[in-house]
């Protein structure tokens, strides 16, 4: 009972426990939800599975069962990112295990009962466990903004080399503190339409409506909703890795201010696409702009730092360009953070800003389907980067280390972005072939998407399955990581 | 070693410049004995329409053709048309004269002007019919497959030129479904049997590749071809094709926007765009493979 006890406060008390367990349900919800869509569905695995788990798939529930599956995930990232940031950025003892107790409660009774209720009959206490969850969610959402208050002056920043006003305000914390504000004003945003479902506001999906004239006012906020909850998700990603890698000096300077005012605007920005829709979107682009920047300087910063650092560590006093890119390739976890970062402008930022550019010429020339497919395909590859950034810093702090770390990180690297990229050639397809040629273009792309997604789950499985394990040894990783001294600060 | 990858991802590049389909042979040449000539009578009365089954009172009754319009079908209507002055051959396209519709200058709304408008193009790669310089012809064995590569103007003026007409999405969704809110025209689940839509294992799918090729009008009744089953899949209405196979171009023409709405899912879509409150939208200058059209008339 001891044994268990130990494993148990582990799990649910640790950061590295929690992220562990966050990570096992996405990962399962993922591995079995994901059976019932895309190819899977195509090679007759779907049916298997909801016969095999005597799932109900009403065809008129679709949508609603999406939305649910969606709130699943996002709910438990959201809590991943939380855990995370509780441990990097100071506070106190109590409100870091009060916000992860919270959201964890909030995460695991959402996806747990969600996917119950949507997949499994409707039993509508489940529906309102749910609920129950999101709003735990939510409350652990304001502790965290408590927690963060920027304007404490226990937090002041003393050294002149992080971003600081001249107070000493800490500026990073500033950021996080915005981010996690706007994310609950945010969760509002989307909270309202939600509770009008089914009370004369019907279910949709936001790509299918895309080409409406007129939306009404809920369709709007939920529209703006799951737009900037992404974006905060990838502003906390970013946060999260600045942290990581200790980002500091000019770069850090000159990041911070950017962030926090981009996070602030754009946050606004996607509030008033409901009375101003119009002009929103300029707001946003400002806002957008800014966050990209910081998210430069962050790269920039890493980058410079992994070269130094390795090139000091092999004592080379003047080392030449092959030696600075081995340098900088040294490391695939905190590169691979970075990394990301950049590819998913290729994948997602550049080529939503061409489709934007081109929405009347190009896009809307094609059926609406069309458009249907890139949408959703950018943000499915969008989604997926900011999860791979995420596993990285995981992957680091639970002890990945020597050949293991470098296969790890190099495999994840090389075969999410095969896939990505190879996703985001079958949703910009319709630029490059007609639909009666396409066939093999897409089989091909498949081919590639398979192997690259497949590739990437397997050595997150491997993972998996080597913390998870290590759970049934006597005195395993966890039980060393159970002894760390607690909760490190941030600076 | 290394050279097997290279191998391997050129193979898979390469495949991806393959152009299918018009070159290649159909695998059956089949009559799946539904008559596409035929009309199905749709009674007055409420139906529930669209996802949430709101109802809706249809106060007349009206007929709609059983099968999409045929490839020969059209063929003759070009044959016909062209000889009055109906429609006009302009280098590789027929056109036709549209009225224009109403603008309004909203935000990505496109004007529609008066003037002539494609109907079809002749030279597209997946057309099915073959145009000599004065009569079009049908390709072997897409006789009684849909007609595709056709605009919402062709689609139009085909039912015109018969005194008939578009049918709106109203008319549409209620021969597709009935009065009972069943999510297909068949019932309330889908297999394979059902209906052509994407990976549905279709014998002409398998021929040439999943994008697969259109299946004959009326190929779902329950006939079994070459050992592979169909299950009867007609409206409660006795109509066919309502869901899968090509999507079909429907009349209305709503305040704002350009865009012409596409009912019952295609080949070339997952099976849950089969559901009949699914809508797919596009100009109607827009033609593709996967679409298609049938008319309706007044009682």
């Amino acid at each position: 009972m001891n044994g268990f006890m130990q494993r148990f406060n582990y799990l649910f008390r640790s950061t590295k426990g929690l992220a562990l367990v966050a990570i096992a349900m996405i990962s399962l919800v993922s591995a079995v939800f994901g059976m019932l869509s895309g190819p899977m569905a195509e090679w007759g695995i779907s049916d298997v599975i909801i016969r095999t788990l005597g799932m109900r798939m009403v065809p008129a529930e679709r949508e609603g069962r999406i939305i649910m599956l969606y709130h699943s995930i996002a709910m438990a990232v959201v809590a991943l990112e939380v855990y995370f940031i509780t441990d990097l950025v100071k506070m106190k003892n109590h409100q870091q295990g009060s916000i992860n107790a919270i959201v964890t409660v909030g995460y695991l009774s959402s996806m747990i009962f969600g996917l119950w209720f949507a997949y499994f009959g409707h039993n509508y206490v489940f529906h309102g466990l749910f609920i129950f969850g999101q709003s735990l969610m939510f409350f652990g959402g304001i502790l965290l903004a408590v927690a963060l208050w920027p304007w404490n002056k226990e937090y002041y920043m003393d050294d002149p080399s992080y971003s600081r006003t001249k107070k000493g305000i800490d500026l990073e914390r500033v950021a996080f503190f915005i981010m996690a504000a706007a994310m609950l004003g945010s969760a509002l945003f989307g909270a309202v339409p939600g509770s009008n479902f089914g009370n004369g506001f019907e279910t949709f999906l936001a790509e299918d409506v895309i080409r409406m004239p007129e939306k009404n006012t809920l369709m709007l906020a939920v529209i703006g909703h799951l737009h900037i909850m992404l974006t905060l998700i990838a502003v906390a990603a970013a946060l999260i890795v600045g942290r990581w890698v200790d980002f500091k000096g000019i770069w850090h300077k000159l990041a911070m201010p950017m962030m926090l005012v981009g996070t602030f605007i754009i946050t606004i920005g996607v509030w008033m696409v409901v009375p101003y829709e119009f002009i929103a979107h300029y707001i946003i682009y400002g806002g957008s702009t800014l966050i990209l920047l910081a998210g430069l300087f962050l790269l920039i910063f890493t980058w410079n730092k992994l070269i130094i650092e390795r090139i000091a560590e092999l004592g080379i006093e003047k080392a030449s360009i092959g030696q600075k890119i081995a340098a900088l390739l040294h490391d695939p976890l905190k590169f691979g953070a970075t990394w990301q970062m950049l590819f998913m402008n290729f994948t997602t930022s550049f080529i939503g800003i061409y489709f934007a550019v081109k929405l009347d010429e190009i896009i809307r020339k094609w059926p609406a389907r069309e458009e249907r497919v890139e949408l959703t395909g950018h943000w499915h590859v969008l989604s997926a980067i900011i999860a791979t950034i995420l596993l990285f810093y995981f992957a680091d702090i639970a002890g990945l280390k020597g050949k293991a770390r470098k296969w790890f990180g190099w495999l994840a690297i090389i075969f999410s972005d095969v896939a990505f990229a190879a996703t985001t050639v079958l949703y910009i397809k319709r630029l490059i072939v007609s639909e009666a040629a396409q066939q093999p273009l897409v089989d091909a792309v498949m081919v590639f998407i398979e192997i690259g997604l497949g590739t990437l789950l397997v050595v997150l499985g491997l993972f998996m399955f080597w913390r998870l394990t290590d759970l049934f040894k006597k005195d395993g990783l966890w039980k060393a990581e159970m002894a760390e001294p607690g909760r490190e600060g941030s600076q | 070693m290394k050279h097997k990858y290279l191998l391997l991802i050129l193979i898979m590049a390469s495949v991806g410049c393959v152009p299918l389909t018009q070159d290649m042979e159909l695998p059956l040449i089949l009559d799946p004995g539904v008559d596409p000539d035929s009309w199905a009578l749709v009674p007055a009365g409420e139906f529930l329409m669209g996802q949430f089954n709101h109802e809706i009172m249809v106060d007349y009754e009206y007929e709609i053709m059983i099968t999409d319009v045929t490839n020969q079908q059209y063929s003759n209507y070009l044959n016909q048309a062209i000889g009055e002055g109906y429609v006009k051959i302009d280098g590789d396209q027929v056109l036709g004269y549209y009225p224009g519709d109403e603008f309004h200058g909203y935000r990505h709304e496109e004007e529609i002007t008066a003037g002539d408008w494609l109907h079809m193009p002749i030279n597209d790669l997946d057309l099915r019919l073959a145009f000599d310089g004065e009569t079009f012809t049908v390709l072997e064995g897409y006789e009684n497959h849909p007609m595709v590569v056709v605009t919402w103007f062709g689609a139009k003026a085909y039912c015109e030129y018969y005194g008939w007409h578009l049918p709106s999405e109203i008319e549409w969704e209620k021969a597709a479904r009935g009065a009972d809110g069943r999510p297909f025209p068949w019932g309330n689940e889908i297999v394979g049997g059902n209906a052509n839509f994407y990976a549905s294992r279709d014998p002409f799918e398998e021929f040439s590749g999943k994008q697969g090729n259109t299946t004959p009008v009326g190929f779902y009744n329950g006939s079994t071809y070459s050992g592979y089953k169909t299950l009867d899949s007609k409206s409660p209405y006795g109509v066919y094709d309502m869901a899968g196979n090509v999507e079909q171009w429907t009349a209305d023409i709503y305040e704002n926007q350009h865009y012409r709405y596409l009912r019952g899912g295609s080949k070339q879509t997952y099976a849950y765009n089969l559901r009949v409150w699914t809508r797919n939208n596009a100009g109607p200058y827009y033609f593709s493979p996967s679409i298609g059209f049938r008319c309706v008339r007044d009682k």
